[in-house]
């Protein structure tokens, strides 16, 4: 499913250069449960970020279900964004004007949905998340873990097969956090891909997999909790 | 497949965003209210300074008697130069380009009385093409003097409106007898109101006209006062006032270069000079509704800058979701147009508005007089639009462009 070989991430700032990714080798099968653990600044978000294709490496190669990404145009990687990879980000990111409707309703938009689908599809997934009540009120109406869970709800709109979370229980307290955690488990218990960056080893207990990232590299790959 | 997403993206980002919009909108209207009112009001009084210039008469000159100041032919200077009743003829016949030439009496502080109303005025004996040349137009249902009056030294006046309302006040005054210094006159026409803002002698207003003859027959004046003549070609005017001074000094004795044997005010030599004045204010307005327009544009570019500025994060979140650049772009590109064609449009629909307002302010007043009648000029207006909403559209559009190109993960850490 996500295959990486010797990626390697450079950024420039003015004149420093900074390399964030120092060569990764990568493999992560179809319906596996991941967490992805390290230090501040050893990698983990922009590692996520290159495997949800919000980025491109410097050099090594990606390949996501035998695409080579590192081929593909910027409309190439829209189309995969939206229709292959579902997004949870630690700020939860969503649009601060609109509904949790309207929110959910975004990558449907972009995949060119008709309204009769949208509609069906939004409700659907709202009520999934026990949102169902909360259709019509703003982010600013909702608590943390209520808009986390719109957020998983637009993550789901098309049906991806990977679920990418960076540090989704990051902003929440305990409670909202596990919840937002048995629902990830729900996801993955249905068959979905998903990869879980994490400074939580309880919530990395419960993954199948950890990877430990320190400063661009992995540690280990793999290590089963103890 | 494509447009439709665009166009549902926009109708719903576009819905929620009144607020952003509205403020944006007020700005783009004030902008375009401000140059629109400032060129309307600028037109409005140049139109009406043109106007109040032709009260006078167009085209024409007014010759008075002077004194000689140069010697000739053996006669010294200080020689007084007088006018006389057929002088008119005199130039006419040697002048062509002269198209109409005329002459007046005038006396100062004729009594005229009418029932128990007594006013004193500026009186003027003339021949009739004062009524064209010098805009004497009468009121319907009366008349100017006309050549039958002069042959037959009728007694009869044709009075300015301001002094015939304040010796008759209200109703029709055709046909109504006053007296003039004792001897009974009949009024056959009032002047239609005018507005003047240059004169000699008096305004039309308050003037007091009867023919030529009959003031001679009077009164007894030996000389005219002035000569006033009504060229072909108001170009050539310079050329003929140059022949007047020869043909008068072949007549009188005076040296055609003496410019103090007689006096003329041409009015279209004036008329010129008034033009190039108008012409430097048109400049001016010009130059200040430029700056306006500037300052308009800064202030519009500004506010898109910021508002699309503010949305970079809403853009990385879009691009996350899987938007491509292309609906980005073309989302933001249709709503910078919309709002900054909208502001401009409205704008120039309340500048109308209010022009239009101004106008039909009921109070007569001699500032509103001058102030005229603003015009809204369309093709003004349509320039003004387009440049304020190309200024809108390329602030708006490179801070979309900017989102959309680097990666969404910058935009997304726009705060």
């Amino acid at each position: 499913m996500i295959k990486m070989k010797q990626v390697v991430k450079k950024y420039t700032t003015g004149k420093v250069e900074f390399t964030a990714l120092k060569g990764i080798d990568l493999h992560i099968r179809k319906g596996e449960l991941s967490a992805v653990m390290g230090p501040s600044g050893s990698g983990k978000s922009t590692l996520m970020n290159i495997i949800g294709c919000l980025d491109v490496p410097s050099s090594g190669a990606y390949t996501l279900e035998g695409r080579d990404v590192g081929q593909l145009t910027s409309n190439d990687l829209a189309e995969i964004r939206n229709k292959k990879i579902g997004f949870v980000f630690q700020a939860f990111n969503l649009l601060p004007y609109a509904t949790a409707y309207e929110n959910v309703e975004i990558p449907l938009l972009f995949a060119g949905a008709k309204a009769k689908q949208r509609k069906e599809r939004v409700m659907e997934l709202l009520s999934r998340v026990g949102l169902a009540d909360k259709v019509a009120n703003r982010p600013t109406e909702m608590s943390g873990g209520e808009m986390q869970r719109v957020a998983i709800a637009r993550a789901l709109a098309n049906e991806p097969d990977v679920i990418l979370a960076d540090e989704p229980t990051g902003n929440l307290d305990s409670q909202s956090g596990g919840e937002i955690v048995k629902l990830f488990h729900e996801l993955w218990e249905s068959g979905k891909t998903i990869i879980i960056i994490t400074h939580d080893s309880n919530i990395a207990g419960t993954a199948e997999r950890i990877i430990k990232l320190k400063d661009g590299m992995i540690e280990s790959n793999g290590t089963r909790p103890q | 497949m494509k447009i439709s997403i665009i166009y549902n993206v926009f109708i719903r980002d576009f819905r929620k965003q009144k607020k952003r919009i509205t403020l944006t909108l007020v700005a783009l209207v004030w902008g375009t209210i401000s140059i629109m009112l400032l060129l309307g009001f600028g037109e409005g009084l140049h139109q009406q300074m043109t106007v109040n210039d032709k009260g006078l008469g167009e085209g024409i000159a007014i010759v008075w008697g002077g004194q000689t100041s140069i010697p000739y032919k053996g006669m010294g200077k200080g020689r007084r130069i007088r006018l006389h009743v057929d002088d008119m003829e005199y130039i006419k016949g040697r002048i062509p380009e002269v198209k109409e030439i005329g002459g007046q009496y005038d006396r100062w502080g004729v009594n005229l009385k009418y029932g128990d109303q007594v006013v004193s005025e500026h009186c003027v004996g003339l021949t009739p093409n004062y009524e064209h040349m010098r805009n004497l137009i009468p009121e319907q249902g009366g008349r100017m003097i006309n050549n039958l009056d002069l042959k037959l030294k009728r007694r009869v006046v044709f009075l300015g409106d301001n002094i015939a309302n304040r010796l008759l006040g209200e109703g029709d005054p055709v046909g109504e007898q006053i007296l003039l210094n004792s001897v009974p006159f009949t009024i056959i026409g009032v002047m239609i109101p005018k507005l003047q803002n240059s004169s000699y002698g008096g305004m039309d207003e308050n003037q007091v006209s009867i023919p030529l003859t009959t003031f001679k027959a009077i009164f007894g004046d030996l000389y005219l006062d002035n000569i006033v003549y009504q060229i072909t070609d108001v170009n050539r005017n310079e050329e003929i006032e140059k022949k007047l001074y020869e043909v008068m000094g072949e007549r009188y004795k005076f040296d055609p270069e003496d410019e103090r044997a007689l006096s003329v005010w041409d009015t279209v030599a004036s008329k010129k000079e008034f033009d190039n004045i108008m012409f430097g204010i048109q400049i001016f307005m010009g130059i200040i509704g430029g700056l306006t327009l500037l300052i308009a544009g800064v202030g519009v570019a500004n506010i898109m800058y910021v508002s699309i500025k503010e949305r970079t994060r809403e853009i990385g979140i879009k691009m996350a979701m899987g938007a491509k650049r292309s609906y980005i772009l073309t989302q933001f590109l249709l709503e910078a147009l919309l709002i900054t064609f909208g502001g401009g449009v409205l704008g120039m629909a309340i500048s109308y508005i209010l022009t239009e307002g101004f106008k039909r302010i009921p109070i007569e007043s001699d500032v509103l007089n001058m102030m005229g009648r603003p015009t809204i000029s369309i093709e003004i207006g349509l320039l003004v639009i387009a440049i304020l909403s190309i200024m809108g559209v390329v602030a708006g559009l490179f801070p979309a462009m900017r989102a959309s190109s680097v990666n969404p993960v910058e935009s997304l850490r726009y705060e």
